[in-house]
């Protein structure tokens, strides 16, 4: 087996009262892509937030367990929650471009970095909007809005603005999902491509996707791991009733 | 909870039962028309064939539609990729059912060479392995599919004992007897290979109810830890 990028052991997380994450333990191996199915409610993006920590700022928000990035806990006294952010990007359901350039999306995470260097910052941005597989779209238009582009750009040039920064590891929360068939169709075959350079996790309601683009697939119900395994093997012989149940759609 | 998808895999369960009750008259009557050296009944398995083909193409069209629009996983996927292997084995033991009506119509000018019997009890093999087979993909008994797998060392035994007896007694011996002898050798070829299509029916049934591959690994004939397959 490969490397593990990601080592989850033990994880909690209550929001309050609630025990939204119970006892997670999976690991994540690195250049692959884990895909998290479940019904709604599940904890899927629950799980997903606390793997870069953005869970920290929901207010009666709690974590127990571990999170181990490369050997550190990131829920360890001495991490530092910005330097997880750089090395853990996310995108999300909607593209969420900023109203500003699409050169200056890109930038944003550079210069917030405090990287000041005109060519370092152009040079990097070219490359991130190559591996969003973006580029060819909008290499003549840099400088015009982020909102002049279609939806399917949108995400993707979200997905670049994640890449600006060099991170890791890349979350997704239902990228796709408010996408067409086409633009969709974009987004699964960069994720495939994305997958060579970082270590993926995406969160996914459309179990067809979850079964083409994932290594792996968790499958979360009520807070819990059910069951965790080989794409392949989780969607032709689940080794557990309710994730049948499940993904052939006889849950109610 | 019942999805409309469910009444589409009972069509396709219910044509296979269909074409599985069509090739078991057709084994029947191919071999009631060699005892009675009636050729009028063979030529009727011989026709009747087409309604095997017709169903043939019936099933297989549903279930490229069920993969086309259903997308279906896990237990669905096992049973849809089953049946369409069923179903082309079905249809290759009723073509192997037309073969032996048709050594009927050519022996039935002919003398009888010999009283029947081991081929009568090759036949009821035959019959019975793919009354079973079915029976364990109706009920989804994998016991049942592990005894028609283990029964088609009895086929090949009873189909050696016949050849021996065919070409000791008959084709070495006697010139004139030789035609009849090849044509009774064929049919019991014929039905040793029915019970090789049955084998093979027994081993996508074991797939389809505990998606364990035991094809080509008879060692694998154990428990498995799988999720179970239930209708």
């Amino acid at each position: 087996m490969t490397h593990i990028k990601i080592k989850v052991n033990e994880f909690n997380f209550y929001y309050g009262k609630i025990h939204a994450l119970k006892n997670i333990s999976v690991d994540i191996y690195k250049n692959n892509v884990l895909g998290i199915i479940g019904p709604s409610g599940c904890g899927k993006s629950t799980f997903l937030r606390s793997l870069n920590r953005m869970n920290d700022v929901i207010s009666g928000g709690r974590a127990e367990g571990e999170v181990i990035i490369d050997g550190n806990n990131i829920y360890g006294a001495k991490s530092d929650v910005v330097e997880i952010r750089r090395k853990v990007g996310m995108v999300f359901q909607k593209s969420n471009p900023f109203p500003k350039s699409i050169f200056d999306n890109v930038a944003y995470g550079l210069k917030i970095n405090g990287i000041k260097d005109r060519d370092f910052i152009t040079a990097r941005i070219e490359k991130s909007l190559k591996d969003a597989a973006l580029w060819q779209e909008v290499k003549d238009r840099l400088h015009k809005g982020a909102f002049e582009l279609s939806g399917g750009q949108q995400q993707r040039l979200c997905i670049a603005r994640a890449l600006a920064v060099e991170p890791e590891i890349i979350l997704m929360d239902e990228p796709a999902s408010a996408l067409d068939p086409t633009a969709t169709l974009k987004i699964e075959e960069l994720i495939q491509e994305l997958k060579k350079k970082y270590t993926i996790v995406i969160v996914t309601h459309n179990m067809q996707q979850a079964a083409r683009i994932s290594d792996f697939t968790a499958f979360f119900m009520l807070g819990k791991l059910i069951e965790y395994d080989v794409t392949s093997k989780i969607f032709t012989k689940p080794s557990k009733k309710i994730t049948e149940d499940y993904i052939t759609g006889r849950f109610g | 909870m019942e999805r409309h998808f469910d009444e589409e895999l009972k069509k396709m369960n219910t044509d296979i039962l269909k074409m599985a009750a069509l090739a078991e008259e057709a084994i029947y009557k191919s071999i009631e028309a060699l005892k009675n050296r009636d050729k009028k009944m063979a030529r009727s398995v011989i026709e009747d064939d087409r309604k095997i083909d017709e169903l043939e193409l019936v099933v297989e069209e549903t279930a490229i539609d069920l993969l086309a629009l259903r997308q279906p996983m896990a237990r669905d996927l096992r049973f849809v990729t089953t049946g369409m292997k069923i179903n082309a084995e079905l249809e290759r033991i009723a073509d192997l059912a037309v073969n032996i009506a048709q050594r009927v119509v050519e022996l039935s000018d002919k003398p009888l060479l010999k009283p029947l019997i081991d081929i009568p009890k090759l036949t009821a093999v035959a019959r019975k392995t793919v009354k079973d087979v079915i029976d364990a993909f109706v009920k989804c008994d994998e016991k049942l599919a592990k005894e028609v797998i283990l029964s088609d060392k009895e086929a090949d035994r009873l189909r050696n004992l016949i050849q021996e007896e065919l070409i000791n007694d008959y084709l070495s011996k006697d010139t004139n007897a030789a035609s009849r002898a090849v044509l009774l050798l064929l049919i019991a070829r014929h039905l040793e290979r029915i019970c090789d299509h049955a084998t093979n029916i027994a081993e996508s049934v074991i797939y389809m109810i505990q998606a364990k591959v035991v094809k080509h690994h008879p060692e694998k004939l154990d428990n498995s830890k799988f999720t179970k397959y239930t209708k």
